[in-house]
């Protein structure tokens, strides 16, 4: 009888720190660094890309629930023949609930063929990536995608 | 710190000229993004590629800059378009200073 009993106190011992743990890595994922916000995010694009975007030509894929935010699977394409009289010269992409709104620019040229990038991305919570695409005469297109994240990916 | 940094790359076999074939890359590396905290609560410093380019032939045809938002074991797609027999150069840049290359030669059919 005697030993049933600690062995009861002793596993509600272990889920009690347990929950302690989890409690505590909560707290320091909250207390942590401020995060981006759309605002710091947009101004973060307004430095890799000048210009007011217009919506269009670019396609973010991503799926609308991400259970493990550590991998979030994505990929942006942009609508361009890739000639080189016209081509997309660069896309960016931003995000704005991370510790830091950057993620990723990348480069193309009419040798690309195609301007279509598939990455990994970490979220830290639910958020919105934005894509930008500067074009070869200049102009900025843009488009933007909701992604729901159970598990952070910036772990305390 | 386990140091196995190895760059992996899939392109198709034997495209036909002009086609446009996808490049699939990843590269083995912690992507430590500056954030985390180890045990003692001291902050694990900053440890990522940071940068990504890739020519063929000599001329440019991709390239990326990465922030710590992209994942451990960098995976990157893109597409390229082949006009000539070839040679694909990649070349990753760490943080640390370290550069990983690799190489992948494209022989068209026919």
């Amino acid at each position: 009888m005697m030993r049933r009993d600690l062995t009861l106190n002793r596993r509600r011992i272990v889920v009690g720190a347990l929950g302690a743990t989890a409690a505590a890595a909560l707290a320091t994922v909250f207390a942590g660094p401020a995060s981006a916000t759309p605002e710091s995010a947009k101004q973060l694009l307004q430095t890799l890309a000048k210009g007011d975007p217009k919506e269009g030509r670019v396609s973010v894929k991503a799926p609308e629930i991400a259970e493990n935010g550590n991998a979030v699977p994505v990929t942006v394409s942009v609508e361009s023949p890739m000639t080189e009289k016209d081509h997309v010269k660069a896309v960016h992409i931003v995000a704005d609930g991370n510790p830091n709104p950057g993620v990723a620019s990348f480069f193309f040229t009419p040798a690309s063929g195609k301007a279509e990038v598939q990455l990994r991305v970490r979220m830290a919570q639910t958020q919105k990536l934005i894509a930008v695409a500067e074009m070869s005469d200049g102009t900025l297109w843009s488009a933007a995608r909701e992604v729901k994240v159970t598990i952070g990916g910036c772990g305390g | 710190m386990a140091d196995d940094i190895k760059p992996r790359i899939r392109v198709p076999q034997n495209p036909k000229k002009g086609e446009v074939i996808e490049i699939k890359t990843l590269i083995t590396h912690p992507m430590e993004s500056g954030q985390r905290k180890d045990a003692q609560g001291n902050t694990i410093p900053r440890r990522i590629v940071n940068a990504i380019s890739v020519t063929y032939n000599g001329k440019p045809v991709f390239s990326g800059k990465l922030e710590p938002a992209i994942s451990a074991n960098p995976y990157l797609s893109f597409f390229v378009k082949v006009e000539e027999n070839g040679t694909l150069a990649f070349e990753w840049k760490d943080d640390d200073g370290s550069v990983y290359k690799a190489e992948q030669k494209i022989t068209l059919a026919g």
